[in-house]
């Protein structure tokens, strides 16, 4: 019998231990919640942070459209978007406040020997309207069009600038930066876009109406395809005490030079 | 005396509530899938949604068709069924009446690795052997294909069909193998003729535990088949499954889209309950 009882507490502790954890207030930390093409710049920013100031940061990289739904429900301080928010988020009581722009370059395998496009023909080349490389002065080779998801803010931001929304007829579409430059480094005709900061040596990036992708391109906008990182917070609610003094620190000037090192270009 | 009894009666109790939660999660997944699900049919349309062909989710006048993913999965499905099954069966049959116990031990604990991989690897050797090399092979321009998720899907639901099989054929009495031999049948005519009809519920059961693999893979699928929503029309079309269109778009879904994800979610789960309850009526009649 003494047993049991003592089986009975336990498990009663146990319990009471699991609710505490649920309903536990963590105070002087700060939560974000979204894209995972800021991983990189967010990520510095947090640590720099945390050593400053001993608050802690958690960044969480489930991607733009569940970080905004985060910050809608109150899962997190600060939503990270790689897109402007649509209307209808704003009118669901958000606000956007733009952090850096990210370059998105447009890269192909090296062996391709084409190393410069205008924004109208990399539009031409998605929309399936130039089917093949020597349109373009390549070798004689079928482009094979790979993408991101619908919905992923790489994919939403290279159509928006290149005005090829909903017209693009890709061949591939992945789920991950990692993703496409792989494949398109195992693809002699492949062209894809990723983030500039994500581009690694397997692939090469063309430059765009003659400017290749670079921070100092991107900062004074020669280099045209270029996206928005966004903090979201909430219209309506103020920040809590710790997550502000993160919010002011990275839009400060102070900040910049973490965002550079971090392959984005600061837009404060 | 007394005590004795109140613990049986506590454990016995115990036993019954970790039992209930298993019960409880299905239940919860049931409800909460239809629930979520029925939203987006509603305002499409049930006709428009399950035949529609076309898929636009984030177009300015959103499409919300999936005949395109239903036909893939079951395309999908099929195919890596007519590789996976003749392969995994003759397997089978090898590994119960042939093979030495020596090469059945090594061969069966390759079998149970096969089956121990986790799929981002079959996606990833897929990715960067599989579709690279169809795409030299039959001269396309891009490798990632449906023909490129059946072979994937192929040996993922080998180890699956191998296992049960041999579970079914090894449960054939041996005394029935032996009348056959007795009245002067090869070992291989009676393996074929009296071990593999005695067992063929169990090999039924396999096929059907093969199919429910496949169609529910997304990981590695996804990594292969190129995802875009077209529809399965050539085998070395870039193609898109009912498991990848809710987990490729999920991340970055908003409104309509993501209640549609859900809907899709729906549907792949009324398959999977179909097969479920095909595989236990093979199971069933097994037993009996």
């Amino acid at each position: 019998m003494k047993k049991m009882i003592t089986m009975m507490m336990v498990a009663v502790l146990a319990i009471s231990m699991l609710a505490g954890c649920g309903s536990a207030k963590t105070t002087g930390s700060v939560a974000t919640d979204g894209s995972t093409s800021m991983e990189k710049v967010i990520g510095a920013l947090g640590e720099a942070f945390q050593n400053d100031t001993g608050i802690s940061f958690t960044y969480n990289p489930t991607g733009s459209g569940s970080g905004i739904k985060a910050v809608q429900e109150g899962r997190c301080d600060i939503g990270l978007s790689s897109r402007d928010l649509k209307d209808e988020e704003k009118s669901a009581g958000l606000t956007g406040t733009v952090l850096a722009y990210d370059g998105i370059a447009i890269i192909v395998n090296p062996e391709n020997p084409v190393a410069d496009l205008s924004v109208e023909t990399i539009a031409k080349i998605y929309t399936g309207d130039i089917t093949n490389w020597s349109e373009v002065g390549g070798n004689d080779v079928e482009i094979v069009l790979i993408g991101r998801e619908a919905g992923s803010g790489t994919r939403d931001g290279f159509e928006s600038i290149t005005n090829t929304e909903d017209a693009c007829k890709y061949r591939q579409e992945l789920t991950s930066t990692g993703d496409v430059i792989t494949t398109v480094s195992q693809n002699p005709g492949a062209i894809g876009y990723a983030s500039v900061a994500s581009v690694k040596d397997t692939v090469k990036a063309l430059t765009v109406d003659g400017v290749a992708p670079t921070e100092a391109t991107i900062k004074d906008g020669s280099y045209v395809v270029q996206r928005p990182f966004v903090l979201v917070t909430k219209s309506d609610a103020e920040l809590s005490e710790a997550a502000q003094k993160f919010f002011d620190y990275i839009t400060s000037s102070d900040a910049n030079e973490i965002i550079g090192a971090a392959g984005v270009v600061s837009a404060n | 005396m007394k005590k004795n009894q109140l613990m049986e009666k506590v454990i016995h109790g115990i036993f019954l509530v970790l039992g209930l939660i298993t019960v409880g999660c299905v239940l919860l997944i049931t409800i909460y899938l239809v629930i979520s699900g029925i939203p987006a049919i509603r305002e499409i349309g049930l006709i428009d949604f399950l035949f529609g062909k076309e898929w636009a989710s984030t177009a300015a006048e959103p499409k919300y068709g999936i005949l395109s993913f239903i036909l893939t999965s079951v395309y999908g499905t099929a195919g890596a069924i007519l590789i996976g099954v003749p392969v995994g069966f003759m397997t089978a049959v090898y590994l119960s009446k042939l093979a030495s116990p020596k090469v059945k031990s090594v061969m069966q604990s390759a079998v149970s690795l096969l089956a121990g991989i986790p799929s981002v690897v079959y996606g990833l050797v897929g990715m960067l052997v599989l579709v690279p090399g169809i795409r030299k092979i039959f001269n396309v321009p891009d490798g990632a294909s449906l023909l490129a998720a059946i072979v994937v899907l192929a040996i993922m639901i080998l180890p699956s069909i191998i296992k049960m099989s041999i579970t079914a054929l090894d449960a054939v009495p041996k005394e029935y193998e032996d009348a056959s031999l007795a009245l002067g049948a090869t070992p291989i005519e009676t393996y074929f003729k009296v071990s593999v009809p005695a067992a063929k519920s169990g090999i039924a059961a396999a096929v059907v535990l093969g199919v429910g693999r496949a169609i529910g893979e997304a990981m590695a699928v996804m990594m292969v088949a190129g995802n875009v929503p077209n529809m399965p029309d050539s085998l070395f079309q870039s193609v898109r499954f009912l498991t990848t269109a809710v987990s490729s778009e999920m991340a970055y879904s908003s409104g309509l889209q993501r209640q549609a994800l859900f809907s899709i979610a729906l549907v792949l789960f009324l398959f999977i309950m179909l097969i479920n309850a095909t595989l236990n009526f093979f199971l069933k009649r097994e037993t009996e």
